[in-house]
């Protein structure tokens, strides 16, 4: 095809032209770039083994959940009967507890972080791309949002909103938590379509006709994604630690559902006792917020590298 | 100057009224009324009951009166102390939580502000890998896993620190000591981590050229000239950095049972009394908003450029 365009390619009966140089796209050089940070490499493998864990662990374990040990009360970490973190202070295995707290604290990172994404995404490119008023308004109330202190609105809302039913209880903790973590979020994605929407592609998308939610949705939206997809994998465990804030506080995840964050607060209720029940979740969760927030630092170089 | 504190205060007073009007909805689109718990009280009483907190009228007439009370520094009565109000609560347990917070503040600045500018001069040394290191654990140290480790380690298996308690009103610096260094950990490895950054970019600047072309020797280079500019977006951290201290502080408070405000506002959360809830919220609220206020105003004493007639 390049020979129709360029006079002197080469004669046809030549070897075949060499194939034009493979393009490396922004996704390619990220990937190299991340693969040449040992610290991100490793977080990345310690993230795909929590997130295997927090998948699958529980029903690998040998002991489900919720079964009481009624012979085995508090006793320490033994690999009599594998409880290899010892059971807590009602007989429950707490090698299983993790496990599922473990799922409960990723599935309220990652669903919140969803919300939160969904929500700014939307705000923001609407807000930058159709510019003028309802660029300020838009703006203006992500400025007066951002003034407020806003854990201690999800404080109110938890205290207020009771539900009795544990799985609408945690819908709850998404939504209160998604619903305020979306500010930073806007203001990314605007900044970003503002640069890019006076760009070529979008002219062109506009000349074909393409109406204005097609090019917000269709052709902005997935160009700021890079920046986007690094403040999500930050904020994930922004949002962990949020929800184990809520539930240390008794305000979170209710019984039977668990989570790092309630875990942690049993342990350090029996901490003189059974130290193991503290430290066992503790550590856990330092291993998951160190793991997703040197993967979220690695991700950033990788695709920012301005930023370094 | 004083047309920007005036502006501000034109911005935080309707955002603070607003956040009242919002928590005050929140607080009264809940299911049952605070006296739902007491035993069956005959009709007649209940109503009069009702009445004296005002509880029988409109929400926003309820709204209006909260406001005006609120006016005059009244946050109410408390639902779980039954002889004691909101702002007595709040103001016994104001000290505790001041000191706290201010200590953990201040030292996650000057720690945080030093670790920086040491790492930002030593750019790309072992020092600054050694820094940043230190900073990227850190955030990751949250006050909810460190308190309760730190409580655990120092204070009950090497009994080196008291772990727990501290009366009323007053403060001992081996008590504090764990409280305040685990509040301040995550803020003192964000503040390093700025501090570096604004630092490596100051020195880089013109002004710093034109100052070593002068030949000024490189202390009063880097104390007169680079810090001023490195340190604003530290001084722009604190409003969230004061956010994020109040948060700790609830959990802090309940792990090293200190009497403040925190471990009020829990109790009070758990036993739902709206009231205390919305009291602390409330003062929260406004020391942040106010502490946002004081940090734009400062901006502006600091850096010129920010100054807007």
């Amino acid at each position: 095809m390049t020979d129709t365009i360029l006079p002197d390619a080469g004669p046809k009966d030549a070897e075949p032209a060499p194939a034009p140089a493979k393009g490396r796209s922004l996704w390619d050089d990220a990937r190299r770039r991340l693969k040449r940070n040992p610290a991100a490499m490793i977080s990345l493998y310690i993230v795909g083994v929590l997130v295997f864990l927090a998948a699958f662990g529980p029903m690998l374990w040998v002991h489900p959940v919720d079964e009481i040990f009624r012979e085995q009360v508090g006793i320490a970490p033994t690999t009599t009967d594998m409880h290899w973190l010892g059971t807590d202070t009602e007989g429950r295995d707490l090698m299983a507890r993790i496990l599922f707290g473990l799922r409960i604290s990723l599935l309220v990172g990652v669903a919140a972080t969803a919300v939160a994404l969904t929500i700014g995404v939307v705000w923001g490119a609407v807000a930058g791309f159709f510019g003028g008023v309802v660029d300020t308004v838009m703006m203006r109330v992500v400025d007066v949002l951002y003034a407020i202190p806003f854990i201690f609105f999800v404080i109110v809302l938890m205290t207020v909103v009771r539900t009795e039913d544990p799985i609408s209880n945690l819908l709850l903790i998404f939504m209160a938590i998604g619903a305020v973590e979306w500010l930073t979020m806007a203001r990314i994605v605007r900044g970003q379509t503002i640069a890019l929407r006076r760009r070529e592609f979008v002219e062109a998308a506009r000349a074909s006709g393409a109406g204005p939610f097609a090019i917000v949705f269709r052709h902005i939206v997935p160009n700021v994604l890079g920046p986007v997809l690094v403040f999500a994998s930050l904020n994930i465990p922004v949002i962990i630690l949020a929800e184990s804030f809520l539930s240390f506080l008794g305000l979170g995840v209710q019984e039977p559902l668990t989570s790092l964050g309630s875990l942690i607060s049993d342990g350090a209720a029996n901490m003189v006792d059974a130290p193991w029940l503290l430290i066992a979740p503790a550590v856990t969760m330092l291993v998951t917020l160190m793991a997703l927030n040197f993967l979220g630092d690695g991700l950033r170089d990788a695709l920012d590298p301005k930023d370094r | 100057m004083l047309v920007q504190v005036v502006r501000r205060l034109i911005v935080a007073v309707p955002t603070l009224l607003a956040i009242i009007t919002a928590a005050f909805f929140l607080m009264h689109s809940a299911e049952g009324g605070p006296f739902d718990r007491e035993r069956q009280l005959p009709p007649e009483i209940e109503r009069r009951l009702l009445a004296e907190y005002k509880l029988d009228l409109p929400v926003e007439q309820q709204l209006g009166y909260y406001l005006l009370d609120l006016a005059q520094g009244d946050l109410g009565p408390s639902m779980t102390y039954k002889d004691k109000d909101v702002f007595q609560i709040i103001s016994e347990g104001f000290p505790t939580s001041f000191v706290l917070g201010v200590s953990a503040i201040t030292l996650a600045v000057l720690l945080g502000g030093l670790l920086g500018v040491m790492a930002a001069l030593r750019q790309n040394r072992p020092q600054d890998y050694a820094v940043m290191a230190l900073a990227m654990v850190g955030v990751c140290l949250p006050p909810l896993v460190m308190g309760p480790i730190f409580k655990l380690v120092f204070g009950e298996t090497l009994n080196l620190l008291p772990s727990v308690g501290l009366a009323r009103d007053q403060f001992s610096i081996p008590h504090l000591l764990l409280p305040v260094l685990t509040l301040a950990l995550p803020q003192i490895a964000i503040v390093s981590r700025l501090m570096r950054a604004s630092t490596i970019e100051a020195m880089r600047s013109n002004a710093i050229r034109t100052a070593r072309a002068k030949g000024l020797p490189e202390h009063e280079i880097i104390w007169r000239h680079a810090l001023p500019v490195a340190a604003l977006p530290v001084v722009s951290y604190l409003g969230p950095a004061l956010a994020g201290v109040l948060a700790g502080s609830f959990v802090i408070e309940t792990v090293f049972g200190l009497p403040g405000i925190g471990r009020q506002f829990i109790i009070g959360a758990l036993a739902r009394d709206y009231t205390l809830v919305m009291g602390v919220v409330i003062l929260y609220s406004a020391l942040i908003i106010f502490m946002n206020m004081l940090v734009d105003v400062l901006y502006g004493v600091l850096d010129p450029r920010a100054r807007t007639a």
